[in-house]
């Protein structure tokens, strides 16, 4: 294990030791925050009673459809604008300030189009998603070196040829690095819509348990959420890596 | 002596081939090419050495169908070149044009494979080529993994295993140390003599063209057109050691005399005397 990596755990493990020593202690009150060890314990007592296996499965679903439909989205949406300068002067201004915009605040529009189902949900973790996979796709096309496309117009390629085994191929890390913000984007839209209006979901549950004073329940969530939304970006991190090493010269 | 004599057919014929960039605003039209008269025989090394910006690239554009000249006739094996890449023609770029996201044995693969050829078929040309270009042991490498030189071999191989009738190549050394480039140089005049292709070369180095090519086109400041066409009549079987005949010198000036001028004038001075 790199020296580095060991430090990295270290600092966590020893940050976790101070927060539990101090709940411990009395220095921070228990009704604030329960003691590191107790989330655990929380978080294997939720899992093992199965209780909230719907609410998980849900929130797991809609963040897999809100992730893809980006990333389909973003990735055609981007390559088509690539092509077409004249639209793309057009949003680019809006582009560089769509994430001023608070997604939050179409909720209501949302609910009154979609009703109360988890199409509001998607739509949030999907409008915070797919803007990063398209103004990656569009950095990663821009980048493509001219003396590529001249070896792909030498191999007598059509234009969508040359977009699926030349331009795309070439920008695949930079796409990567959208795949990777969508994902984290859409755990937050989806879960972060959960919070104002849903009867299931993680989300949900957990400002449930926040209203009921459940803290065992509510720390065991968010401890949960943010195991998995690590998890997933550490493993997507570490893929990414391996792509780039392959590239670097 | 050369056997591409003058009785060898003509493989590629231009005829007044002119390149004029239309005005752009606040610019004037620019006239960067030409006219352009060439025959080129099938099998023969041409270099083509010129200054900076002289329309040298533009020129091998033109005959890849990679650009539409101006005005003029550029034809390859009797067909009309009309701005769409002809079948038969091979280029290796200045640039490295490698895929970065396949490995050395797929970007010599690549070409064969968008021609849908059979896979016993591909993998037979490309272990001929990898062999040939002594890339066998990093037919699994990514070209990130490869120093410059190796990464214009790869280019060098993937445009080969198409076995171009014609090949041009654009400055393909210029970013090589000396060193390499005159070892690329040997393996280049190897292909060429193995291939029987005709080769067009493009290059700023003088010794370079001298070297490997039977002719060298000199040509002008902008507007490129040909001051003269120097004969080398080197034999076919020739390396780099042609450097020591007492000839390489003579020719190499030579061609310096009538380049300098120009050289001087591409870069602003004015009234030189040749």
């Amino acid at each position: 294990m790199k020296r580095v990596t060991l430090l990295r755990i270290l600092v966590i493990l020893g940050a976790i030791g101070l927060l539990e020593g101090l709940i411990h202690a009395g220095i921070v009150p228990r009704f604030t925050i329960i003691p590191p060890s107790e989330m655990a314990s929380a978080l294997a007592a939720i899992l093992a009673s199965g209780k909230l296996k719907v609410d998980i499965a849900v929130t797991l679903t809609n963040v897999a459809v809100a992730i893809v439909a980006s990333m389909a989205a973003g990735v055609t949406i981007g390559t088509v604008l690539q092509r077409a300068a004249a639209l793309r002067r057009i949003l680019d201004p809006l582009f560089a300030t769509y994430y001023a915009i608070p997604m939050y605040a179409f909720y209501p529009l949302l609910i009154v189009v979609f009703g109360l189902g988890d199409v509001p949900q998607i739509c949030i973790g999907f409008l915070l998603a797919v803007m990063a996979v398209i103004i990656n796709t569009l950095n990663g096309l821009d980048r493509v070196p001219r003396v590529l496309l001249k070896a792909a117009r030498m191999h007598r390629m059509s234009a969508l040829r040359t977009a699926l085994r030349i331009r795309l191929p070439y920008a695949a890390p930079y796409i990567f690095t959208g795949f990777k913000l969508a994902v984290a984007y859409s755990f937050i839209g989806v879960i972060g819509a959960e919070f104002i209006t849903s009867s299931r979901g993680i989300g949900y549950e957990i400002s449930f348990a926040y209203n009921n004073f459940d803290n065992r329940l509510m720390y065991g969530l968010i401890l949960f959420v943010l195991a998995l939304v690590l998890t997933v970006n550490m493993s997507l991190h570490a893929w990414e890596k391996r792509l780039m090493m392959r590239r670097q010269r | 002596m050369s056997p591409v004599g003058g009785d060898a057919p003509v493989h590629v014929t231009l005829r007044g081939i002119t390149r004029v960039y239309p005005a752009q605003a606040a610019q004037p039209p620019v006239h960067a090419l030409g006219p352009i008269d060439l025959d080129l025989r099938q099998g023969e090394f041409f270099a083509v050495v010129g200054p900076s910006g002289c329309g040298k690239s533009t020129l091998l554009d033109v005959i890849a169908g990679l650009a539409v000249a101006s005005a003029g006739d550029a034809r390859f094996e009797g067909q009309a070149i009309d701005g769409s890449v002809p079948d038969g023609i091979g280029v290796v770029f200045q640039e490295d044009s490698s895929f970065p996201w396949l490995t050395v044995h797929d970007n010599i693969a690549f070409g064969l494979r968008e021609l849908g050829r059979p896979a016993d078929v591909v993998q037979a040309k490309v272990k001929y080529a990898l062999d040939f270009m002594g890339l066998a042991d990093f037919a699994q490498a990514y070209p990130a993994q490869l120093s410059g030189g190796m990464r214009q071999r790869v280019c060098i191989a993937r445009t080969l295993v198409l076995e171009p009738r014609l090949i041009l190549l654009d400055e393909p050394f210029g970013a090589l140390d000396q060193q390499t480039r005159l070892l690329m140089g040997d393996e280049l005049l190897r292909l060429w003599r193995e291939t029987g292709a005709t080769i067009l070369l493009i290059t700023h180095a003088l010794d370079e063209a001298t070297m490997l090519a039977d002719r060298v086109g000199v040509m002008s400041a902008r507007p490129g057109r040909f001051l003269e066409i120097v004969t080398t009549g080197w034999p076919r079987e020739r390396d780099s050691t042609i450097v020591a005949d007492p000839r390489f010198g003579g020719l190499t000036s030579r061609i310096w005399t009538l380049l300098r001028g120009e050289s001087l004038r591409a870069l602003g001075h004015t009234g030189v005397r040749r």
